[in-house]
């Protein structure tokens, strides 16, 4: 059925006992045209594409637990597309063209919020930094402006601009259609219109090995519930990309690593875009239910633990509590932790491999919500063509052997 | 309407009454109440407005679970604070406290017309509509959605207040001071451990208050909690800490605990110390003894004022002698809560009924109640409750019984949430529909109610065998029990998380829509994501999932724990990092004379340098262009100081630099010096730097100001771990000498009548040489070195006669007609001489190579950090971007730092940028502005490029490096 | 926040270190003899288990030296500390 205030008004009437699933809970089929391993928000859109652009219909959605249970939902939702390098802009502003219709296009409301995504400059050195950014997104077509610390703090009144600040901000970069969404409505939108269109979403079955024929051919998976076979294999499993990857004899340029979050108590309206910093470390936005939602980097080691070190979140509310002095009595009500996938140079990976028919998409790091549609749309593209699209070409396993690596962080690398 | 106290009220001074503030009225309590009692005392029932409905709530709790009752507290002057339980925050003169997320007021809430579509907004409502128009969800729907939510303001002002933040270790953490908790506290103490005692209440064991008849160990209640609290305040080895909530666990024996120091006070916290207190203690042990959680009863109306749990209608009363109203209902599914209203109705509180969801209820119950002429009835179904903003009755399968207090208790539920944080997963005893902690974690265990002993001897008992053997204790089985909502439950307003409005129907829903896994129902519906994150809402949740699905409750899941236990505020975690203590300022030696200057600071790493030195009248640009010409024309000062210094030494130095470092070390002769270039293992320029050799065995490396760190790190990894058989030992000298630049054709001049033993001459001191000697018989390592182009020295001396040195440098300098100029000259005056700034003209993607600095690969050299990355296939494609010279047509106009280079004019959106400005500056030197840019190929070819600017493209044309020759001439003619 | 046996100094805090990454990843004697894919596994390619990991930790804040730990990354449990240069140690079955 589709979703809209008619319908809600009708089951209502109806004591709201009408309302169907909005994906079903099929038994995985013996074969499949195509299996996405992971169903959280990149690999469900995958599954979307293909159906919808690409006509694959008789594919599967393959999720160890329940969908959108991993990166997707511990995220802080930050969208933009405000990159430096061609590549990543070009791909990450594909994401956000895709944003913006994506409630319609799903018919399900992701709450896609172009409030506007502030960077904070705190040196001579982040001003040369982020103008260049600036000049290199206006250049590519991607809106990017520059602002005093005066429109700064009109744009987001309770930021301090104190010029003997610490780190004083002395100027930022605005990018008005970045934003945030609903993270876990991204998932369910995506599985509910793929469910639509026939896709199979499996969940409660984690992949336990992967298929090969004589000639080295993916051929199926191993599940906890059954073989599934299938000669065109996508993985999408963000922190566990290593472990999935080593069932098909591949060794990756990644590592994974505890990315921590944290939500304070329900607030009224105080924060009105997502403001970051890179320098000191933190970004900050305000939840439609009235949470402030705050992050900054991973945790310093490898682990799966899901689970960090409480000097982490530490650190990052000195940082908030500098660029937003009137928060220090609002508190931490939720912390927690996801793991992401690093790849040496912070870009993802999202292409084919040296197994023929296993394509991967992973290395999304902490940045990989806001790429989501994008991210599917193109690797579903990949995997119906066998052939990457021309915005994830450049995203290849090759680049660490050649060295055209995508290095965002370098770019912004402190340094004299 | 308030009511007089009962005789017994161990914890209020009747003595010190308190006058406080609640919306503006004023009240009166006593001291001890906490706000919640004293508001029950004065009869209020009406405390909070609910999240999404704006429904009117009471005081339902009487501790940190509270769901409804949130005020906010303003002490003034910046120090508001929202959310606050008022089961939590304890009464003071003077308290001003306001109920939230109502307007115009509590009990005319225009929010409230949200409850009249309540119909509508379901679970799930805003994933379904508000799709169209698309530009709407963000223009106006979002916007009033997000002005409806929410529950308190955020401060307006600054938070003046202090935080701590103290590190402990003990052999015995004790989280809880219940009687588990206690016993095991004192049990280790007494035994000489090293105990520290928390409790997240004010006062400690407070729930033995509650039953004067229990015995403990033989002893009434009353008096063994009194006694063994005076004990352990007189044992030197254990540490109480009352109002100190334990919020989270976390690896290797680590506790979070967060202490409320001053709130309570009544005047602000800067009197007193901190307002609060961050401890991370380290305990070899921890022990949880954190209790047990009452349950609300899941019914139709269960959210109503006046709906409140039975054990803290006792408590109110046993402790601070408030009765909650004059008559009550119990509606319960839980054994305890007899009790609870047995004591009331003891107390003089008239018990109308009391109603058992089960229908088999112990007949030893029934026949006190029957004793005490209680009327009952088992097996009862609630059909709901009237009254909007007070309980006037409630209606039980059909009958109406009027009351104004309504007791409801499903059960008590250990609290485990400490222990599932360490990631220990929770196990479900199907016999008392309770969770327990799971596997144990080595250092931690659970005693108490939250182990599942519920009885008091049990309790204690278990407090004692925990503190005196580490071996983890088996579940406790006695008492407890919770009686879990069935199918049946979806009927009215059921509301299962009062806090964020989930009612049962919401629960339905997300079952029927699909949502199968407890962590999907939980963020479709919201439940237990509030501020009290469903202590008292995730089990009944869970219970009805598992009823709809007919599957165990274990296998539809528990929602994991989350750190913290309770909020804890921003403030005390980022504790006295605040202003210059949240980063640590680095200052030179010559910082206090730049300062008097009138210098015009900018940060660089750590560091704080001086950018330049207006004098009157003078902005940046005319500043920057009379140091720049001064230094050219006569001779200038430049504080130097924080650039990074690491001495190299041993037999094994000059093989160690050969492989750090890009270039040949081996031939330099000790006194000389060279420019090093030091790469990442994948190719990547990562420093730079003037390196002098002060003998065979000895290196004076200077890195960049921000690499410092970054460089010894890098070089300590491969002395350790890849060539630990050479002979080497790596010494930051950064903080041992400090550096001053004297650059300009009267350098020598300047510093000649001050060094007494060194020969200054060009043949005996030429350029890129070190020597070692006195200036103005301060010891010194005197370069002559040159990042100008000019005659230079740099001039190293001890940082604690840096400032004498650069007086006497300072008034030569003064007689010269010379100058002191900061890094923004220095900047100019390099980039007119082609010099690169690592981080700056570099960025991590950028060779040898790409910078021009190919002569500095040692050709001869077999191997060095980074060499064979630049043999990879993109390090050798052509057009790779190389650092180039750019003069812009118009000479005036000096381009931004990061604007991009295109070879078309008009470049339509998306060309391919060619390259970008690193460096842009006014060459007072050349008369017109020079750049330095990364550019493809060095935009060979091209007669004209084009660079970005605010309004459009400006045309330029490439320039070789450097655009001033060594003889300060312009190196193009 | 992880305490970290040091083999120099003994038990300290997380904060005291910095992570040094996978651990035995030796630099190869002659890098010029490797080819690009041989190269690139040196350089970037990782054993990233969910299980015992041998990594590299330096302690800064104190000894300044290097060393080698095992953990476990499922659970964040340090089954080892062995100076740098040292083989990995066996771990007894339980401890894995």
């Amino acid at each position: 059925m589709g979703f809209s205030f008619l319908e809600i008004l009708r089951n209502a009437a109806g004591g709201h006992r009408g309302w169907r699933r909005q994906w079903p809970s099929p038994e995985p089929k013996a074969a499949y045209d195509a299996v996405i391993v992971g169903g959280g928000g990149h690999g469900l859109a995958t599954a979307y594409y293909l159906a919808s652009e690409h006509g694959m219909r008789n594919i599967a959605v393959v999720e160890r637990g329940w969908i959108g249970g991993g990166n997707t939902g511990r995220n802080t939702t930050i969208i933009r597309s405000n990159y430096l390098w061609e590549e990543s802009a070009a791909l990450y502003d594909h994401a956000l063209r895709l944003w913006e219709p994506l409630s319609q296009a799903l018919n399900y409301n992701v709450m896609f919020s172009p409030r506007g995504v502030m960077m904070l400059a705190h040196s001579v050195h982040d001003v040369q930094v982020l103008k260049r950014h600036v000049h290199a997104n206006r250049l590519a077509g991607i809106d990017n402006e520059w602002l005093t610390p005066e429109e700064a703090k009109a744009f987001c009144p309770p930021l301090s601009i104190d010029p003997a600040a610490r780190h004083p901000v002395i100027g930022a970069t605005l990018q008005r259609r970045g934003g945030v969404a609903r993270h876990d409505a991204v998932a369910w939108g995506y599985a509910r219109a793929a469910a639509a269109l026939g896709v199979d979403i499996i969940e409660n079955c984690p992949v336990t090995g992967i298929r090969r024929d004589a000639a080295g051919h993916v051929c199926g998976i191993d599940t906890g519930r059954g073989p599934i076979a299938t000669r065109r294999l996508g993985l999408v499993v963000a922190g566990h990309s290593s472990t999935l990857l080593a069932m098909a004899g591949l060794r990756a340029p990644i590592e994974s690593y505890p990315l921590q979050a944290l939500v304070s108590e329900p607030l009224k309206p105080v924060i009105p875009c997502v403001v970051m910093s890179n320098t000191i470390h933190a970004y900050i936005s305000q939840s439609d239910k009235g949470e402030l939602v705050v992050g900054a980097g991973t945790d310093a080691y490898v682990s799966y633990s899901q689970r960090g070190g409480l000097h982490v979140p530490m650190h990052t509310l000195e940082a908030i509590c500098e660029l937003f002095p009137t928060l220090r009595r609002v508190r931490m009500m939720r912390n927690w932790g996801g793991i992401v996938d690093v790849t040496p140079d912070r870009s993802p990976i999202i292409g084919k491999t040296d197994v023929p028919g296993l394509f991967v998409n992973c290395g999304w790091g902490t940045g990989g919500f806001k790429a989501t549609p994008g991210s599917g749309h193109v690797f579903a593209h990949t995997i119906a063509r066998g052939e990457p699209h021309p915005l994830n070409a450049p995203f290849t396993f090759d680049r660490f052997r050649t060295g055209r690596l995508i290095d965002e962080a370098a770019a912004a690398a402190v340094a004299h | 309407m308030s009511r007089a106290r009962l005789p017994d009220a161990p914890l209020i001074d009747r003595d010190r009454p308190v006058l406080f503030q609640f919306d503006g009225r004023e009240m009166t309590g006593f001291a001890g109440d906490t706000l919640a009692s004293a508001l029950l005392a004065n009869g209020v029932r009406l405390a909070g407005r609910s999240f999404k409905y704006h429904r009117p709530r009471g005081i339902a709790t009487i501790g940190a679970a509270e769901p409804n009752a949130l005020v906010t507290v303003d002490r003034g002057g910046g120090r508001t604070t929202p959310n606050l339980r008022a089961t939590m925050v304890e009464l003071h003169e003077g308290l001003e406290a306001a109920s939230q997320n109502r307007w115009p007021s509590l009990h005319r809430d225009v929010g409230a017309v949200t409850g009249w579509f309540a119909p509508l907004l379901t679970a799930g409502f805003y994933y379904k509509t508000f799709l169209w128009p698309r530009a709407f969800w963000h223009r106006v729907y979002e916007p009033v959605i997000r002005r409806a939510a929410g529950l308190g303001k955020a401060p307006a002002a600054p938070d003046p207040d202090r935080y701590a933040t103290r590190y402990a270790h003990c052999d015995l953490l004790v989280a809880g001071a219940g009687p588990a908790g206690i016993a095991a506290a004192l049990t280790a103490a007494e035994a000489g451990r090293r105990v520290i005692l928390c409790d997240e209440n004010a006062v400690l064991g407070a729930s033995l208050l509650d039953d004067p008849e229990a015995l403990v160990e033989g002893v009434p209640a009353r008096r063994w909690r009194s006694d063994a609290l005076a004990r352990l305040a007189a044992l030197p080895n254990c540490r109480l800490l009352p109002r100190t909530t334990a919020f989270g666990l976390f690896a290797d024996g680590m506790a979070g605990l967060a202490e409320r120091v001053t709130d309570h006070l009544p005047s602000p916290a800067a009197a007193h110390g901190p307002r609060e207190r961050l401890w991370q203690v380290r305990a070899a042990r921890i022990l949880l003894a954190t209790g047990a959680i009452e349950q609300p009863l899941v019914f139709p109306g269960n959210d109503r004022p006046g709906v409140m749990l039975a054990g803290a209608a006792r408590a109110y009363a046993r402790r601070y002698g408030v009765l909650a109203g004059s008559r009550a209902v119990l509606v319960t599914g839980a054994d305890r809560a007899w009790h609870d209203a047995f004591d009331l109705a003891a107390l003089g509180l008239p018990v109308a009924l009391i109603a058992d969801v089960r229908a088999d209820v112990a007949p030893e119950l029934t026949a006190r109640a029957a004793a005490l002429g209680i009327p009952v009835c088992p097996g009862a179904r609630i059909d709901g409750v009237s009254g909007t903003h007070a309980v006037r009755a409630v209606t039980i399968g059909g009958r109406r019984i009027a009351c104004d207090l309504l007791l409801s208790s499903a059960g008590w539920l250990p609290a485990i949430h400490l222990h599932a944080q360490t990631g220990s997963r929770a196990v479900f005893d199907p016999a008392r529909n309770i969770f327990l902690p799971g596997d144990p974690v080595p250092g931690v265990g659970s005693a108490g109610a939250c182990n599942g002993s519920f009885a008091l001897d049990a309790a204690v008992a278990e407090g004692r065998a925990a503190a005196r053997s580490p071996a983890a204790l088996p579940h406790g089985t006695e008492g407890g029990g919770v009686s879990l909502p069935g199918p049946d439950a979806d009927r009215g307003k059921a509301f299962i998380d009062l806090q964020s409005d989930v009612t049962t129907r919401d629960i339905r829903i997300a079952v029927q829509e699909g949502f199968h896994s407890i962590e999907h129902i939980k963020r479709y519906t919201t439940t237990g994501m509030g501020v009290d994150q469903g202590k008292s809402s995730n089990l009944a949740a869970l219970a009805i999932a598992s009823a709809r699905l007919g599957k165990p409750i274990p296998e539809v899941g528990l929602t994991t724990f989350r750190m913290p236990y309770t909020p804890v505020s921003f403030g005390m975690l980022a504790g006295a990092a605040r202003g210059e203590l949240f980063d640590p300022l680095r200052r030179t030696p010559i910082d206090p004379w730049a300062q008097a200057q009138g210098a015009v600071f900018e940060p660089v790493g750590n560091w704080r340098r001086a950018r330049y030195f207006p004098r009157a009248g003078e902005d940046m640009h005319a500043a920057v262009a009379r140091e720049c010409r001064t230094v050219r024309s006569t001779v200038g000062l430049f504080d130097a100081s924080t650039l990074g210094k690491i001495e190299v030494v041993g037999p094994d130095a000059a093989t160690f630099m050969e492989r750090i470092y890009t270039n040949a070390w081996r031939k330099l002769e000790p006194g000389r010096c060279r420019y090093g270039l030091m790469l990442r293992e994948d190719g990547f320029i990562f420093d730079d730097g003037v390196v002098g050799r002060l003998a065979e065995d000895r290196f004076h490396v200077t890195t960049t100001t921000g690499g410092a760190a970054r460089v010894l790190a890098h070089m300590e990894d491969y002395l350790q771990t890849e060539w630990p058989d050479l002979d080497v030992w790596l010494t930051s000298v950064t903080e041992q000498w400090a550096v001053i630049a004297v650059q300009g054709p009267r350098a020598r001049r300047l510093i000649a009548p001050l060094v007494g033993d060194i020969d200054l001459s060009d043949a005996a001191m030429p350029h890129m040489s070190v020597r070692t000697g006195h200036i103005i018989g301060v010891p010194a390592r005197l370069f002559r070195v040159s990042f100008t182009g000019e005659l230079g020295f740099e001039v190293n001396v001890p940082p604690s006669q840096a400032r004498a040195v650069w007086d006497a440098l300072w008034e030569r300098a003064r007689a010269l007609d010379g100058t002191a100029y900061g890094t923004e000259a220095m900047h100019v005056l390099r980039a007119e001489m082609g010099f690169i700034i690592v981080g700056q003209d570099t960025d991590g993607t950028v060779t040898p190579a790409d910078a021009g600095l190919g002569w500095m690969i040692g050709k001869a050299k077999k191997d060095f950090v980074g060499k064979r990355s630049l043999v990879r296939p993109d390090m050798l494609a052509a057009n790779r971007k190389q650092l180039v010279g750019l003069l812009t047509e118009e000479p005036g106009l000096v381009l931004e730092e990061g604007a991009q280079v295109v070879d078309d004019p008009a470049p339509a959106p998306g060309t391919h940028a060619i390259g970008h400005v690193t460096s842009a500056y006014w060459s007072e030197a050349l008369g017109r502005s020079i750049a330095m840019a990364l550019v493809e190929g060095g935009g060979a070819g091209a007669d004209r490029l084009y660079v970005s600017g605010d309004r459009g493209f400006h045309p330029v044309r490439t320039a070789p490096l450097p655009f001033l020759d060594p003889a300060g001439e312009p190196a193009d003619g | 926040m992880l305490l970290i046996p040091c083999p120099h100094c003994g038990p300290r805090p997380e904060i005291e270190f910095a992570y040094g990454g996978e651990a035995h990843v030796a630099r190869p004697e002659d890098p010029s003899a490797l080819d690009d894919d041989a190269w690139a596994a040196f350089l970037y390619e990782r054993q990233n288990p969910k299980g015992v990991h041998a990594e590299r930790w330096r302690h800064v804040h104190g000894c300044a030296r290097y060393f080698n730990l095992l953990r476990e990354t499922a659970g964040d449990r340090i089954l080892a500390a062995y100076p740098a240069g040292q083989p990995r140690p066996d771990l007894p079955e339980t401890a894995r």
